[in-house]
């Protein structure tokens, strides 16, 4: 035990990281559970609205902050992108693990908010109802997200500077794989925006204890600029989400074709130009909050922008796949997902990202399917991709391909069932954040609900069968997949200092010309 | 040089190759970390910014009662305190070990000082009731509101400053115990490097700070 709480060795610590927000993934989906379930019924008999306000909020925030920012960097990127690059470890392992225990303390803090009464004020905390009419905890969480952001800039601060100092030699940037590209991104993003929100959030707790009014209206303050701070970092946050997600599928749509990712610099490229891009756009979240039409139009246009490296992307993958030797393993199902709902998401985000739709449709479901689109069927599905892609090489042992399989079909199939029918919802004028409703929606909630419980099983599966593995599982051999990247040359598990020898590299990323050949060794 | 050292001064850390590559990584890294503050102050700067051009005539009004002399008085301790640090780097660049401490302790009185002069004022915003809150009141303007939020980013920004520098008298303690002990050489005086740009960059932010909140406006007072 203490072996583990002490430990510096980043393996260690992304297992950490791992069993940290695979427990707020399943209490963030608890609070899902019960908002899925009072929207069954129209008048919605269950709770109040109270309770209801702090479901969606408590949802959010656990979500946003303690599972989906932390989620691929914090365990995958963690465990593998110094494996990828050829390191003993990252440059400052006590950085990484304080980083651990400052994402712990704050989600504590954030869970004792909720068990001592809850925050009602949505996850984005719009003032002036958070600093001055919530009577909600709204203090303890948003101690709770600060100290949870400082785990997230040195986490992002760590993997720069390991990047930067820490490759082997021969590993030249564009002979990284594209995982450890986007990860670079990722952590540019998580460097640049956190400090905004941590501020913002010093700001909204300086209001609420000692009173002083910075965005208060009634001294001539304005609240709309708290939405521009905060939205300043959680709109690039949304690509902190994503980003480590299409590192996961270059990685995955590579090894499961046989071949080198399609226009290499291309998709490294776009990462990068994804995290510049997505601090230009945040006034797309403010088009009906006295924002100037003018500015509404510079950021609407903005917004189109990010589609292009998202597109790159995209169809770099598919001609991956073109003339590609394809094997249906569990990871590239989820990859295959992952490209569909991630396009439904990316595409619905023009919709909203267009002024005059977006008036429409601002707070509606159409929102709420839009960003579910990204957050889970995008983020989600390339996190248990790699959550399978990997899972022998973090283990050692082999997961039952047969039930991962169906997990992946389970999940697919719910995931659509529950986030379709809220498009609709939202394009027919279903609000967000309302727990009754008029009873002609009530059809297309009892489907998403149902969606939601196919959803729930398809994710309690990976969980049963991954843990289950842990024992019975086959073992892994050091190269399963047959895949190119340096993880895959050391053992399953890796050793303390991740390879026997310090590996030289001389080849490209995905050169799957030099690996076809050789024999796939047990070790 | 590498290897000899290690054992007794903890110069090399495992995860490196070489002395040269764990410096570098630990400059780039404190480099990393002041580009996240400067984006931390920024927020606050931004809403300075925006709320000095809703309300330039009360920021003015409001900077005038600002002591401009204890001000100018605190930068000017600032900047020596700066240059003790450097000649504080230098010395441990060359190793002279006595040199070092008599420096950082030199930063350390001065940072000190700041945080004296600093506390003095804030005690005078309490007795003028400038202080935000239910008993603020500011003579020479129409409504008390903005002037109430040009003393809340007084005190924001002054107080985020002031930790920052209460962070920094702790590092410069820890780094004269560290001296003291003989933890550095020529060869392995990173820590006093990193704290030097530390050091460095609170600085910069007074810098910033002064004229935006004292001097806006002179000639009102």
């Amino acid at each position: 035990m203490k072996s583990w709480l002490l430990t510096k060795d980043h393996k260690r610590i992304a297992v950490l990281y791992l069993a940290t927000v695979t427990l707020f993934f399943f209490l963030g989906g608890a609070f899902a559970t019960l908002i899925r379930v009072e929207l069954l019924t129209p008048q919605g008999g269950l709770v109040s609205s109270e309770t209801y306000n702090k479901l969606f909020t408590m949802h959010g925030v656990t979500m946003v902050f303690f599972f989906l920012i932390p989620s691929i960097p914090a365990t995958l990127g963690n465990f593998f992108l110094p494996l990828m690059i050829g390191a003993r470890d990252l440059a400052f392992p006590r950085i990484n693990l304080l980083s651990w225990y400052l994402l712990v303390i704050g989600g504590l803090l954030a869970l004792f908010a909720m068990l001592a009464g809850g925050v009602d004020t949505g996850w984005t905390f719009y003032t002036p109802y958070s600093t001055t009419y919530s009577n909600s905890w709204v203090i303890a969480t948003a101690l709770g997200i600060f100290v949870a952001g400082f785990s997230s800039i040195l986490t992002g601060l760590n993997f720069i500077v390991t990047v930067h100092r820490m490759r082997a030699p021969g590993m030249t940037w564009f002979r990284m794989p594209l995982f450890v590209w986007s990860m670079y991104a990722t952590s540019l993003i998580q460097v640049l925006g956190t400090p905004v929100l941590a501020v913002t959030l010093v700001l909204v707790f300086c209001e609420r204890v000692f009173h002083i009014g910075i965005f208060d209206p009634a001294l001539g303050g304005d609240p709309v600029l708290f939405q521009h701070l905060f939205w300043f970092y959680s709109h690039p946050a949304v690509y902190i989400m994503v980003l480590p997600g299409m590192g996961v599928i270059s990685e995955v749509i590579s090894v499961f074709s046989r071949k080198s990712v399609f226009g290499y610099a291309f998709v490294a490229f776009s990462s990068v130009a994804i995290a510049v891009l997505g601090f230009l756009v945040w006034g797309h979240h403010l088009f009906v909050s006295t924002q100037s039409v003018y500015a509404g139009m510079v950021f609407s246009f903005l917004s189109y922008f990010v589609a292009i490296p998202s597109a790159i992307k995209v169809f770099n993958w598919t001609a991956t796949l073109y003339k590609g030797s394809i094997s249906f393993a569990t990871p590239m199902l989820y990859a295959f997902g992952f490209i569909g709902l991630f396009t439904i998401g990316g595409l619905t985000g023009l919709f909203v990202a267009s002024l005059g739709i977006d008036v429409h449709v601002t707070d509606t479901y159409f929102v709420i399917a839009h960003f579910h689109y990204i957050m889970v069927g995008g983020t989600i599905m390339a996190y248990m991709a790699g959550m399978h892609y990997w899972w022998p090489k973090m283990t050692g042992r082999m997961y039952p391909e047969g039930w991962a399989k169906l997990s992946a079909l389970v999940i697919f199939l719910g995931f659509n069932l529950t986030f379709f029918p809220q498009f609709i919802l939202g394009y027919l004028g279903m609000p967000r954040r309302y727990h009754v409703y008029p009873d002609e929606f009530q059809v297309l909630h009892v489907l998403s609900t149902a969606g939601a419980s196919v959803l729930a099983v398809g994710y309690l599966m990976p969980m049963i069968y991954f843990i289950w593995s842990l024992r019975y599982g086959a073992l892994a051999p050091a190269n399963p997949w047959g895949a190119t990247g340096l993880e895959w040359k050391t053992a399953s598990p890796p050793p303390v200092h991740n390879f026997d020898e310090a590996p030289v590299v001389t080849h490209e990323a995905y050169d799957y010309s030099t690996v076809m050949g050789e024999v796939i060794e047990v070790g | 040089m590498a290897s000899d050292a290690h054992g007794e001064t903890l110069a090399l850390r495992e995860q490196f190759d070489s002395e040269e590559q764990q410096k570098d990584a630990s400059t780039l890294g404190m480099w990393i970390f002041l580009i996240t503050e400067i984006m931390f102050f920024g927020g606050m700067f931004l809403a300075y910014s925006v709320y000095r051009n809703f309300y330039p005539h009360v920021f003015a009004v409001a900077s005038s009662s600002m002591n401009a002399i204890i001000g100018a008085t605190n930068t000017g301790v600032l900047l020596c305190s700066s240059f003790t640090m450097v000649m504080a780097v230098r010395a441990a660049q060359l190793g002279q070990r006595k040199i070092i401490i008599l420096f950082l302790v030199l930063t350390l009185i001065l940072g000190i000082a700041f945080l004296g002069l600093k506390a003095y004022e804030w005690n005078v915003k309490f007795e003028e009731h400038h202080v935000p809150g239910p008993a603020f009141h500011l003579d020479g303007v129409d409504t008390q509101g903005p002037a109430q939020i040009f003393f809340s980013m007084y005190f924001a920004m002054t107080g985020l400053h002031a930790l920052h520098m209460v962070v920094g008298v702790g590092i410069l303690t820890w780094l004269i115990i560290a001296t003291y002990k003989g933890r550095f050489t020529a060869g392995y005086m990173t820590p006093v490097d990193i704290a030097g740009l530390y050091w460095h960059f609170v600085d910069i932010i007074w810098i910033f700070l002064f004229p935006l909140l004292y001097l806006i406006d002179r000639h009102l007072g």
